[in-house]
């Protein structure tokens, strides 16, 4: 985990006081004290969010909400599309996409989610990327756009699947909700917006309320029984086996779009032949790299035998050839398949052989077999 | 007797043998253990070498060898199954047995009573 420079002391969560009554492990992530984990562990958490329901505490990631200045959302979509490669004209409000905020070398600046309400859109971003993400918008955008990032605000995530019959205690209508779908509510006086989505690859909800309503709405969720406290370590191994990025191991300045394998969020109106082709920064090599391959490209790998094979392990076509072909990006253990996975980025010629391949580990070399992405199936409520 | 290392490892000596594991501490903060990667019989260590790999989800990390000295059993069963580092690490969950090469290392390392005060100081 990797926390970034931040002047003065760790911030907390408006969740900090709960994470401690319940013996979570606080560490710094971005500048926070953030529960690593609780005393169950992370094996036992990362199984409870896949069998039946768990909490996380997401409130450090950075929550924008961003207006049309001229009160005419169309402004604000064409503003928006501008740095991201989507169709935003096209996002029906209550509708959420996943999309990459780029560079004019077409590298990736963050990853995050939109989501388009009546009159203005929210933006969840990474926290370690939220202070240069909004410094960005501003630059660029905020000439048409009013930007309010609203670091007070709690977010929760309710994930697995029993995610929906829990929620529905608190919000009876989430249960018409379909996978991307956002909707606001009321509860405890004050007004939340809650997202089907996620960062596990199981069903669940992402719940943004202010600070007071988020933390009684925390202790609600917590009083169900099947429902658990999950720390951060557990949400880096759900995501690994669901196959999804995490900016900085996975994502970077130096990844585009398609060498990470996220093509699928570029709808077709923002490529070549499409309606709205290109106006995105790093839209030429994008839309070549859409067009014709890019020179790498991210895969799942599965370890042969136990042990995990961890972010900077070189990657090499066979035992003894002095060239690496790739490396790991993101490695660990998954719980769920009860063996090590990984992800990395290879040689595009690489990737598509499809046979095994070898990682540096300990001075030897690990067979490695590519594998289809997610590790575990998602189980998202189309 | 049973000795301690500043690095969390507990040592039970028996003669010219002594068997090694981590601390109930150790695995405390080492979180699940899902892999390890134990020397095989026959290794000869320095004090301080790295013995054993232990992996978590989150990381490896690393046992040392707390005497110099020629390993002549180790543990198959935390091969099989690493839990039982966390759920056992005193008894079940022992890593491997040790033939003394220099007792006098044994004089160097902390009694029960040290390594607690140690702990204590540490949180």
């Amino acid at each position: 985990m990797s926390d970034c420079k931040q002047d003065g002391p760790l911030r907390r969560t408006p969740l900090y006081e709960q994470h401690v009554s319940l013996g979570g492990r606080m560490v710094p992530f971005a500048g926070y004290e953030m529960p690593v984990q609780y005393p169950s562990g992370i094996v036992k958490e990362h199984l409870h969010v896949r069998a039946t329901a768990g909490l996380f505490d997401v409130s450090h990631m950075g929550q924008f909400e961003i207006r049309p200045r001229n009160g005419n959302i169309e402004t604000a979509a064409r503003a928006l599309e501008s740095v991201l490669p989507i169709d935003v004209l096209g996002l029906a409000s209550g509708r959420q996409r996943y999309a990459l905020l780029t560079n004019e070398q077409g590298g990736v600046r963050d990853d995050l989610m939109i989501a388009r309400m009546d009159d203005r859109f929210l933006i969840v971003a990474n926290a370690a990327s939220k202070k240069v993400d909004e410094e960005y918008l501003r630059a660029t955008i905020g000439a048409n756009c009013e930007i309010e990032h609203h670091e007070e605000r709690a977010l929760l995530a309710l994930q697995g699947p029993l995610s929906e019959s829990v929620l529905t205690e608190l919000f009876p209508d989430v249960r018409a909700m379909r996978f991307m779908d956002v909707r606001t509510f009321k509860i405890h006086n004050a007004a939340c917006v809650i997202s089907r989505s996620g960062y596990t690859g199981e069903d669940g909800f992402e719940i943004s309320a202010p600070a007071e309503a988020g933390n009684m709405i925390a202790r609600d969720l917590l009083r169900n029984p099947h429902v658990a406290a999950i720390g951060l370590g557990a949400r880096d191994s759900l995501r690994l086996e669901a196959g999804l990025c995490l900016y900085g191991p996975d994502l970077d300045l130096t990844t585009t779009p398609v060498e990470a394998a996220l093509e699928w969020s570029i709808q077709s109106c923002r490529r070549f032949g499409g309606s709205r082709a290109g106006g995105f920064p790093g839209a030429s090599i994008i839309m070549d790299q859409l067009q014709n391959g890019a020179p790498r490209r991210r895969v799942g790998l599965r370890p042969d035998g136990r042990a995990p094979v961890r972010h900077g392990a070189r990657l090499f076509r066979d035992r003894d050839s002095a060239e690496s072909i790739g490396i790991i990006n993101s490695g660990g253990f998954g719980p769920s398949v009860n063996a090590p996975v990984a992800m990395g980025y290879v040689a595009s010629s690489e990737a598509r052989r499809g046979d095994s391949i070898f990682a540096e580990l300990r001075g030897d070399r690990v067979p490695m077999q590519l594998s289809k992405l997610p590790f575990v199936p998602f189980q998202f409520k189309r | 007797m049973l000795k301690y290392t500043a690095d969390h490892e507990w040592i039970l000596v028996e003669g010219d043998t002594a068997t090694v594991g981590i601390t109930f501490y150790a695995q405390e903060q080492l979180g699940d253990a899902i892999f390890v990667q134990l020397p095989k019989v026959g290794d000869v260590f320095e004090s301080g070498g790295a013995a054993v790999v232990v992996e978590s989800v989150k990381a490896a990390s690393e046992v040392y060898a707390p005497l110099k000295g020629e390993i002549i059993e180790i543990n198959q069963s935390v091969v099989a199954e690493p839990a039982l580092i966390n759920t056992d690490p005193t008894g079940k969950g022992w890593l491997f047995k040790v033939k003394i090469g220099d007792r006098s290392q044994l004089d160097a390392l902390m009694d029960e009573h040290a390594y607690q005060a140690q702990i204590a100081a540490a949180s």
